[in-house]
């Protein structure tokens, strides 16, 4: 499957700041691609820059084989991270207005509309104002007026902050879904755990530097250290916990294990397999635990970030 | 319908259904007229109660040929009593006052000599009117003395009116110019409230959809330039509308005002009108005539072109400004800053109109402000009654669209950058840089 959006090599300088240093990320279609980075990497700069907010000063941004132009805003929804709505606004209205601005007529927004409203079960809110809502409904409705025109792209910044568990798992469930009916959507967030529960692939932005990019289990691989959590009941665990460590990289380890034995961290040395490992270990006594040690997307983030500082 | 279309609409439904919108299209024609009406009835009830007033004559001269009563003022004659008895009787009998003439030499001496006598100090009007009866009747007796006829005197007065000419041999009057001043003045002041009333509503409409976070959905599928342009021209809209109503509704006011007050008012003086006064009412008859005729003089349809097209010109030029401004702060307090200077041409276009085109109305001062862009819609509204060359409305015309066409891209230029800067109150100096900011 080819890439829906290409930025390639985009520069964007703000005064003397430069807020993207030729960055370049590629993202497939048909993904949810995690746009992750510490606060003030350059994120915002580069959402801002595909909805064509602002421009690039240079570099090329390519949407679905073109050029990207003003044509393309009807082919973009963007849900910010300050959330946003006219406050004295009937929802409804607001929403119709929203969605003509996107381009759609009268009566296919409303078509739309009425299939969202009915669907989150909120059509009683049409004529009530935003003002009159909880937070949590006007999230709901900033999240219809950013997916009703059916953009092939779909930008999120931070898109389960303001929203309850339920809600979250709702939205979470419903941008899945997008993605499963063709979009591609690019999710900016914070939040390690739903970049691990949604994302396909990632890209990593520090100090206006692409620092990482590419499939998350891909990445997970390079970051893989070969560290076996290990938990081994036997009566001889000093003489074990030596010999290990005449062969592997061996530190202390703590988890819950049913029985009380040895329990160590053991990264594998070069040359030197698993099956390796648990070989010596069958042969020493009881194995009771055996994980590898693989990293999440917050150690990942953690350690790219720390790296490149 | 196109995005610009989308936004003048929601521009000007947001304006004109709002509430302070509604209250301040319906009422304040009423509460002006009402107001009108208001003061014009406690006047009249004011100057309803009756003045008794009580003259002591002793020259002999005046008689109650001279002190007739009239509809609020009532004289009595007390010439038969010194002035210290009668002094006491007014004060018993509780008088409004008493008018003292003494037995004097001549009819100069009676002239300084005359006193009035009351418990608190009358009225300018009462006394004036007082002076002027005596005046009047010393007059006809000195003229008689001089063996000088009243009716001849009256035929060798005169009433000198200069006819006003400019060369292309349009006549004019000294009335005509007092209402060319009136004209020119009230569009020229009625530009700068214009101006600043929607000018402050655009820059409003501005903040909130910067402090409600909209701007950014908005700006991701418009340009900001549409958006801002959207909204000066829905907000102007909104204006025209509200002049339009308010046109009407203080048409239809005075029409049902002037149809049950007006005509009982005249009647109501008429009716007690001596011949000499009916003859004075005639000639204000005529005079309310010749002012009709010197409106229809004025260049009416060239005035009403020109106030649309620098209402219009001073509006975008001045609300652009404004919506920059509301772009650059997050809240309203933060603007004070930046007011200033906007309001200092404003202010100055109508000081400078009201000082120097009143008196010269194509003098160099007049002419020149007449000509630079941010005070021209102003000062030009005020010249252009008593008749302006038409290259120097060209000129000013021009200047107007190329200033208007610059400054909106300014504007534009900070307008982008701000809507979408949080925290820091702007200086001049981000200002400027946002302007070299690209795209």
């Amino acid at each position: 499957m080819g890439n829906l959006l290409e930025i390639n090599n985009v520069v964007k300088t703000y005064g003397d700041f430069t807020a993207l240093n030729n960055v370049s990320i590629h993202i497939p279609k048909g993904s949810v691609f995690g746009l992750l980075g510490p606060n003030g990497a350059g994120k915002t700069s580069l959402i801002r820059i595909i909805n064509q907010i602002t421009m690039a000063d240079s570099g090329s941004i390519i949407l679905d084989g073109e050029e990207l132009n003003p044509k393309h805003i009807e082919d973009i929804g963007y849900m910010p991270e300050e959330r946003g709505l006219y406050k004295s606004m009937k929802v409804g209205e607001q929403a119709m207005y929203l969605a003509q601005l996107k381009g759609l007529s009268k009566k296919e927004a409303k078509d739309r509309l009425h299939y969202w409203f009915e669907k989150f079960d909120i059509l009683a809110w049409w004529n009530k104002k935003i003002e009159e809502l909880s937070k949590g409904m006007a999230q709901k409705v900033q999240f219809i007026v950013t997916v009703m025109h059916q953009p092939k792209l779909l930008i999120f910044d931070e898109p389960f902050s303001g929203f309850d568990p339920i809600n979250a798992q709702l939205i979470a469930k419903e941008i899945l879904q997008l993605r499963d009916e063709g979009a591609t959507i690019i999710f900016s967030t914070h939040r390690m755990e739903s970049v691990e529960e949604m994302c396909d692939d990632i890209a990593l932005i520090d100090k206006s530097n692409k620092i990482l990019e590419g499939n998350l289990e891909d990445i997970k691989r390079q970051f893989r250290t070969h560290t076996f959590q290990i938990g081994l009941e036997t009566a001889k665990a000093k003489e074990v916990e030596a010999k290990l460590k005449e062969r592997f990289d061996v530190s202390p380890a703590d988890f819950k294990l049913l029985n009380e034995g040895l329990k160590l961290n053991v990264k594998l040395k070069n040359g030197s397999s698993a099956n390796e490992l648990l070989s010596f270990l069958t042969s020493q006594g009881q194995v009771q635990h055996f994980v590898e040690l693989v990293p999440d997307a917050n150690d990942i983030f953690i350690q790219a970030v720390n790296k490149n500082s | 319908m196109s995005k610009l279309k989308l936004i003048i609409k929601r521009e000007f439904t947001a304006k004109v259904r709002n509430k302070s919108f509604i209250v301040m299209t319906f009422l304040s024609p009423l509460l002006m007229v009402g107001i009108g009406f208001l003061v014009f009835f406690l006047s009249k009830k004011n100057n309803e109660k009756v003045k008794n007033i009580v003259y002591v004559d002793h020259s002999g001269f005046f008689s109650k040929e001279d002190f007739k009563d009239r509809k609020t003022v009532k004289y009595e004659d007390y010439s038969s009593l010194t002035i210290d008895e009668a002094k006491k009787k007014v004060q018993d009998d509780g008088f409004y006052g008493m008018i003292y003439i003494p037995k004097q030499d001549s009819l100069e001496l009676i002239a300084s000599s005359v006193e009035f006598y009351s418990a608190s100090s009358p009225g300018v009007g009462t006394i004036e009117s007082i002076e002027k009866k005596i005046e009047n009747r010393l007059r006809k007796k000195k003229l008689g003395t001089l063996g000088i006829d009243l009716q001849d005197l009256k035929s060798s007065e005169f009433n000198a009116s200069i006819k006003l000419n400019n060369f292309s041999g349009e006549k004019s009057s000294k009335m005509s110019s007092w209402i060319k001043i009136g004209a020119g003045a009230i569009s020229g002041y009625f530009l700068m409230m214009f101006v600043i009333i929607y000018g402050t509503s655009v820059m409003r409409s501005v903040i909130e959809e910067k402090t409600s976070r909209i701007i950014e959905v908005i700006v991701s599928s418009v340009k900001p330039f549409q958006l801002m342009l959207g909204k000066i021209i829905g907000n102007a809209s909104a204006g025209l509308l509200q002049f339009f109503i308010w046109g009407i509704i203080i048409f239809i006011l005075s029409t049902v005002a002037s149809s049950v007050f007006g005509v009982d008012l005249v009647e109501a003086q008429t009716s007690k009108l001596g011949p000499e006064q009916l003859e004075a009412l005639k000639q204000s008859a005529s005079g309310s005539e010749q002012l009709f005729r010197e409106l229809q003089k004025l260049p009416l349809g060239l005035m009403f072109v020109l106030f649309i097209f620098y209402f219009l010109g001073g509006y975008f030029l001045y609300s652009s400004v404004f919506a920059a401004v509301g772009a650059a702060v997050d809240n309203e307090t933060d603007t004070q800053q930046f007011m200033l200077p906007i309001m200092l041409p404003l202010i100055l276009g109508v000081y400078i109109g009201f000082a120097t085109v009143i008196n010269a109305p194509h003098g160099p001062i007049s002419t020149i402000f007449s000509i630079i862009p941010l005070t021209s819609p102003i000062v030009m509204l005020m010249r252009v009654p008593f008749g302006v060359p038409w290259y120097e409305i060209a000129i000013s015309m021009a200047l107007l669209l190329i200033s208007f066409v610059f400054m909106v891209w300014f504007a534009a230029k900070i307008y982008r950058v701000g809507i979408l800067m949080y925290g820091k109150k702007p200086t001049y100096k981000d200002l400027y840089k946002w302007l070299k900011y690209k795209g």
